[in-house]
């Protein structure tokens, strides 16, 4: 076995314990600050495998969106509305927790099954390294124009939900309960655009 | 329309000064086998970059006391070495031998892991800044678009060392830096992204090679001069530096993130921000001065005075020209932002989104697309 081959199979071994001890934090661990940093943490494992598959544009992107933005992200809300809050227990958690808990191990036993049961190409058709990013531009740009533009429509009215979502001054009534906005505990920079002028 | 870009791409570079090969052959010719000699070879670029990391900031540390003094009428540092060019080595050592103190309330893990976080990407997109043809660690493909990844890796570990310090300016350092280095990352990346397009490929290298056609004329800030004042206002906004310094506030925030923060734990925040404040000179050089090149080409010189290019004695020459024009182009602009910190008052945060959102983000699409429509009207010019 070469130098390259063995630090090849040493670091898979590694991200690889990276990527299932770090999930299994995210979604055991009690404290969700840990929780997001640890997704992280996975997130930058996958990247880690992406690189060692010779996917070096994937593995930037990956790092770009996931751990840049996503990520990142998720750690703003927290720690935004990071009320301490006592919350009131849940009749039942044991129950619960033995049921999802076993939907998830008989998710497992399927994808376990799937991997051993499908006769994979051993080894898989050769990376393209460096050509990658042209292709990946030409497809987008070609036979994935479609899902790609549907893509960023979706991404557009994520956007305008989570603004009017945010912002309560553009509304008569809280999205939520119903109740009126009282829109003069609101400061506004301008006057709202979707708030009826005629009645005041 | 698809064009396949590797055929546009020249190749008629000359390819210079190539250390790896020439002592990957002596290794070889004592008798090792030619893996031995590529992994002794593979430490030798990376320490030597981290020294002249750590050397460029120890000068970017004497620069900004001599400059601040000179413009406050003091005289700075004067007593530790001539001119005082110790200071920063004196400064250095106050903070290695300090006591390390984390706060009894904070989360001591995170709490470390957090100046570690914000360091760690700065030093590693060190592996792309190119100081010659072959004079840079690796020339990744995806080579400038590794660093926009890299650096948004450094809000996790600011949020982290705010979350951490348990204190509240710590979090709300924390967040505003978060929130600065997201909104200015994206008209970064897009004013990147026209450089790209002109130069068809994401290498540093290829990057350079595509600007030194003819000398300073030749060099990208004449044909981006938008997107090069776009790139150096949101590379100032990404390292802190004034007028962009909200997450460490002084008259707000104490000094937001690094409030809690002493010792070698503040000193990994403190060089982190100034690697990157030279990280981020260096690319502007890349990106829009020409890199490595001579304003009148070394081609030419060499052919005025009847030398070949390929002569070993003219290759040492234009590989120490093209470090020392690296260099001074960085340190010209990291004098600008010296200069621009200490004369600028620094901006409020409803400035800062402002400016990031509602004028450089319209303003780097546009420049996107006035580029991709100029590359397609005058291919010769803007790199077709």
């Amino acid at each position: 076995m070469t130098i390259a081959n063995s630090t090849e199979l040493i670091c898979f071994v590694v991200l690889a314990a990276v990527v299932v001890l770090g999930s299994l934090g995210v979604v055991l661990l009690s404290n969700i600050v840990y929780s997001a940093f640890l997704l992280g943490g996975v997130f930058m494992a996958v990247a880690g495998l992406y690189l060692l598959l010779n996917a070096s544009f994937v593995a930037a992107a990956q790092v770009l969106v996931y751990v840049g933005a996503v990520n990142v992200l998720i750690l703003f809300a927290i720690m935004l509305v990071n009320k301490r809050e006592d919350l009131k227990p849940v009749e039942g958690l044991q129950l619960r927790r033995l049921l999802s808990g076993g939907v998830c191990a008989g998710l497992l036993i399927l994808l376990v099954r799937v991997v051993v049961s499908t006769p994979w190409a051993v080894p898989g058709p050769a990376a393209i390294g460096e050509g990658a990013t042209e292709r990946i531009g030409e497809h987008l740009f070609t036979d994935y124009l479609l899902p790609f533009e549907l893509a960023s429509v979706l991404l557009l009215m994520a956007m305008i939900g989570a603004i009017v979502l945010a912002r309560r001054d553009v509304l008569e009534a809280d999205v939520g309960t119903g109740d009126a906005v009282d829109q003069g505990l609101i400061e506004k920079p301008s006057t709202p655009l979707l708030v009826d002028q005629s009645t005041r | 329309m698809v064009t396949n870009l590797a055929t546009a791409a020249p190749a008629l570079v000359s390819p210079g000064l190539d250390l790896e090969l020439s002592f990957t052959q002596a290794l070889q010719g004592l008798g090792l086998s030619p893996q031995v000699a590529h992994l002794i070879w593979l430490p030798l670029p990376m320490a030597l970059v981290l020294v002249a990391a750590i050397v460029g900031v120890l000068v970017t540390v004497w620069l900004e006391r001599k400059i601040s003094a000179a413009a406050q009428q003091r005289i700075g540092p004067e007593y530790a070495g001539p001119l005082g060019v110790l200071q920063p080595m004196a400064d250095g050592l106050k903070l290695l031998v300090k006591e390390d103190v984390i706060p009894a309330r904070a989360d001591g893990l995170l709490f470390t892991l957090g100046p570690v976080l914000v360091l760690v990407p700065v030093i590693l997109s060190w592996l792309i800044v190119p100081f010659g043809q072959n004079l840079l660690i690796s020339n990744v493909g995806v080579g400038i678009f590794l660093w926009i990844s890299l650096s948004s890796i450094q809000p996790i570990g600011l949020l982290m060392s705010g979350y951490a310090s348990n204190n509240k300016y710590s979090l709300l350092g924390g967040l505003r830096a978060a929130a600065q280095s997201i909104s200015y990352e994206i008209p970064l990346a897009l004013s990147v992204l026209a450089v790209v397009m002109m130069s068809n490929s994401l290498s540093t290298v290829d990057i350079v090679d595509q600007q030194n056609g003819a000398g300073v004329l030749s060099w990208n800030v004449w044909r981006q001069p938008v997107g090069f004042l776009i790139f150096w206002i949101c590379a100032l906004a990404e390292c802190e530096r004034l007028p962009f310094d909200l997450p460490e506030a002084e008259e707000e925030l104490v000094a937001g993130y690094q409030t809690e923060y002493a010792g070698m734990k503040f000193a990994l925040f403190y060089l982190g921000s100034y690697i990157n404040l030279v990280l981020s000179a260096l690319l502007v050089s890349v990106l829009y001065l020409g890199g490595w090149g001579f304003p009148i080409p070394v081609e030419w010189l060499a052919g005025w005075l009847g030398q070949s290019v390929d002569a070993p004695v003219v290759q040492v020459i234009t590989a120490s020209v093209g470090i020392v024009m690296t260099v001074l182009k960085a340190y010209l602009l990291v004098f600008l932002a010296i200069l621009l910190r200490w004369t600028t008052p620094r901006v409020r945060i409803d400035q800062l989104l402002d400016l990031g959102w509602k004028f450089l983000l319209p303003l780097s699409l546009a420049n996107l697309l006035i580029t991709a429509a100029l590359k397609l009207v005058f291919p010769s010019a803007f790199g077709g």
